[in-house]
């Protein structure tokens, strides 16, 4: 009898092909090699491994979906591939890659000028500049229309006030795309961090995402030339079309947290004996894990299929926010009944599920929380926008 | 020079090995597969040496069904210039394996053969030494370290007593232990890259090699279940017991 791979159910393999399995794997050694040696240590320090950034750069994960300027023009899936493997390493350490990919280097390739990619893409690429995303404000993340960010014309340079919250890089970026309120509608500027008036200072006490970077940003009367503004778009389209490859990755990424975490529980289960006979056979069990390889294994199909819709140019905004309330959820929810299937242990940094458990609370949060999601969704089945 | 890297497609060292139910093999359907992970070392020392200036070439060669190209592949995205494909449907011994490399040895007149020294599948350790026998050209196995100059090789071999260096003529047959080298991670940009390096595949038969079965699988099983432990009370009864079973 041929054995179901219990973390591949449907044999997802079989329907990648050949470059795209050496991507995932490829990706997946660099993980188990030198990330997840370190991860625990840096969850419990609350400390991002900058260390890790030559590395991830030189393996090409950063940009890898755009085309030209170093970059390694991969497929939609290729990057979902990336992401679920760093995910199932960190979050924190997809979240750096997505925000430098999706939401720093994307715009630039859509928006900006041929001057600015050259200036600031292939730099990027190597992992030499780290760019931040500011679009998110202190007073409330799920209305970016009301948007209090502000940028004014004054000769040839524009003057930028406001604040920015929950920026992901925030300190360690040498750039931030900014989204602004502006006479023209919403635009995009290239903040650079030694602008007078520019500031980005750390959230701590985080119990999330500790190894990765929170950051709040300030802009008093900051001065930004024209050549930095992004003359491709202006309206909220831009931060959104952003957000819409972000979000991409996040249908795919927290797959790999469950896949470690259920991984890790079923070793734990089959080997952990009470009452004469090991937990994995018991009932109770069995079916708690049996519901969560039934979760991962749609959630699989479904970030599949939303990657080759996304690879043949067919892909709908509702469709990547069904995928992604659908995928943290399952995500969250396994890594919960993980950490209390592990008991005790479970409480620990020994064992993944916790950490994966409590980044997921910013998964589920970030990038549109689940109920935007739902509301997405739901105006797509009823014509009716109730946000 | 050119230095051919022959390299087998084997169960992922990271996979929990399954014995199939009918004890006529070990599971590989729907189980992850790489290259051995001594050929991949190989791989990287050949790499290394092309990259220092002294070889042109790196050819990746492997024997077996259609599966097998992905291992070349990879291969070629971790940095090989070429890859032959020698097509066929059983899995050929170390004797045969010795025999077809010879073949291709004949095609490409490498100045180096650098295998890994075992498979971690079947742990033969012998095509290397076959394969120089059959060549009639020096070789140097459980290879840790490997300088090149002046068409000789000096070369570290793990031996059980620690290390041993010899020095031999090339063409050469080496094998890589463990601690040669650390592969390189594969990067993305050249995984796409190396969709367009060259991968001849040559049919079994049109090398005319004499394929014989040396051995002949009986049975496989695995390994017994480790049995329960024992506590003991004290430094004096767990020396009596280890005394019991002559372990001391």
């Amino acid at each position: 009898m041929s054995a179901v791979n219990s973390l591949d159910f449907f044999d997802i393999d079989s329907l990648l092909d050949d470059e795209e399995r050496m991507i995932r794997d490829s990706v997946g050694r660099f993980v188990d090699d030198r990330a997840l040696p370190l991860i625990a240590e840096c969850f419990d320090q609350g400390r991002f491994p900058a260390e890790l950034i030559p590395e991830i750069a030189e393996l090409g994960l950063l940009g890898s979906s755009l085309e030209g300027y170093g970059c390694a023009g991969l497929n939609a899936v290729s990057y979902g591939l990336i992401c679920q493997e760093l995910e199932r390493g960190d979050s924190g350490l997809r979240s750096f890659v997505s925000v430098q990919s999706s939401l720093c280097m994307y715009p630039i390739h859509a928006f900006g000028s041929e001057a600015q990619r050259e200036r600031w893409l292939p730099a990027m690429a190597r992992g030499e500049v780290i760019g931040c995303f500011g679009l998110t404000e202190p007073h409330g993340g799920s209305d970016p229309a009301n948007m209090k960010t502000h940028a004014r014309r004054d000769g040839d340079d524009w003057i930028l006030n406001g604040a920015k919250m929950w920026i992901t890089n925030g300190t360690i970026a040498d750039i931030a795309i900014v989204w602004a309120r502006t006479d023209d509608g919403i635009q995009g500027f290239i903040v650079e961090k030694d602008f007078p008036g520019y500031e980005a200072r750390d959230v701590h006490h985080k119990m999330s995402l500790r190894a990765s970077i929170t950051s709040e940003l300030y802009f008093d009367n900051v001065r930004v030339p024209e050549a930095n503004r992004l003359p491709g778009v202006s309206g909220l389209k831009g931060p959104l079309s952003c957000l819409s490859q972000a979000r991409f990755g996040i249908c795919w990424g927290p797959l790999g947290a469950a896949v470690a975490c259920l991984k890790e529980v079923l070793d734990y289960t089959a080997d952990r004996v009470l009452f004469k006979r090991p937990l994995s056979a018991n009932q109770a069990v069995q079916v708690r894990l049996a519901d969560m390889a039934r979760r991962l294994a749609s959630g699989q199909l479904l970030a599949l299929q939303l990657g080759r819709l996304k690879d043949s140019g067919r892909i709908k905004p509702a469709q990547i926010s069904m995928a992604k309330w659908n995928n943290v959820r399952l995500a969250l929810d396994i890594a919960r009944d993980c950490r209390d299937l592990l008991g005790g242990s479970g409480i620990t940094l020994e064992y993944v599920a916790i950490r994966h458990m409590l980044n997921l609370e910013s998964v589920i949060t970030y990038e549109g929380t689940e109920t935007i999601h739902q509301l997405v969704v739901g105006r797509e089945l009823t014509g009716h926008n109730a946000f | 020079m050119k230095i051919l890297v022959p390299i087998k497609r084997v169960v992922d060292y990271n996979v929990r090995v399954r014995v199939k139910s009918d004890g006529s093999g070990v599971e590989t359907e729907g189980v992850k597969m790489s290259i051995n992970p001594f050929d991949e070392i190989a791989l990287e020392e050949a790499l290394r040496i092309r990259e220092r200036g002294e070889a042109e070439e790196v050819i990746v060669a492997s024997i077996g069904g259609t599966d097998v190209q992905q291992q070349l592949r990879t291969g070629l995205a971790m940095g090989a210039d070429r890859a032959i494909h020698v097509e066929t449907e059983t899995a050929p011994q170390p004797l045969t394996v010795a025999r077809i490399l010879l073949k291709l040895i004949e095609r490409e007149s490498p100045g180096i053969v650098f295998l890994g020294k075992q498979a971690i599948d079947d742990d033969c350790n012998q095509t290397a030494q076959m394969l120089a026998a059959l060549w009639d050209r020096p070789q140097a196995t459980f290879a840790s370290r490997v300088e090149l100059a002046d068409g000789k090789a000096t070369v570290a071999r793990e031996v059980d007593a620690g290390l041993e260096t010899i020095e031999i003529e090339l063409p050469a047959v080496m094998s890589s232990d463990l601690r040669l080298n650390e592969p390189r991670f594969v990067k993305l940009p050249d995984i796409m890259k190396a969709k367009r390096k060259p991968l001849d595949v040559i049919a079994i038969a049109d090398l005319g090699v004499e394929q014989g079965a040396g051995f002949e699988m009986l049975a496989f099983e695995p390994p017994p279940k480790r049995g329960g432990g024992k506590v003991v009370g004290s430094v004096a009864e767990l020396v009596d017991e280890l005394k019991n079973r002559g372990l001391l």
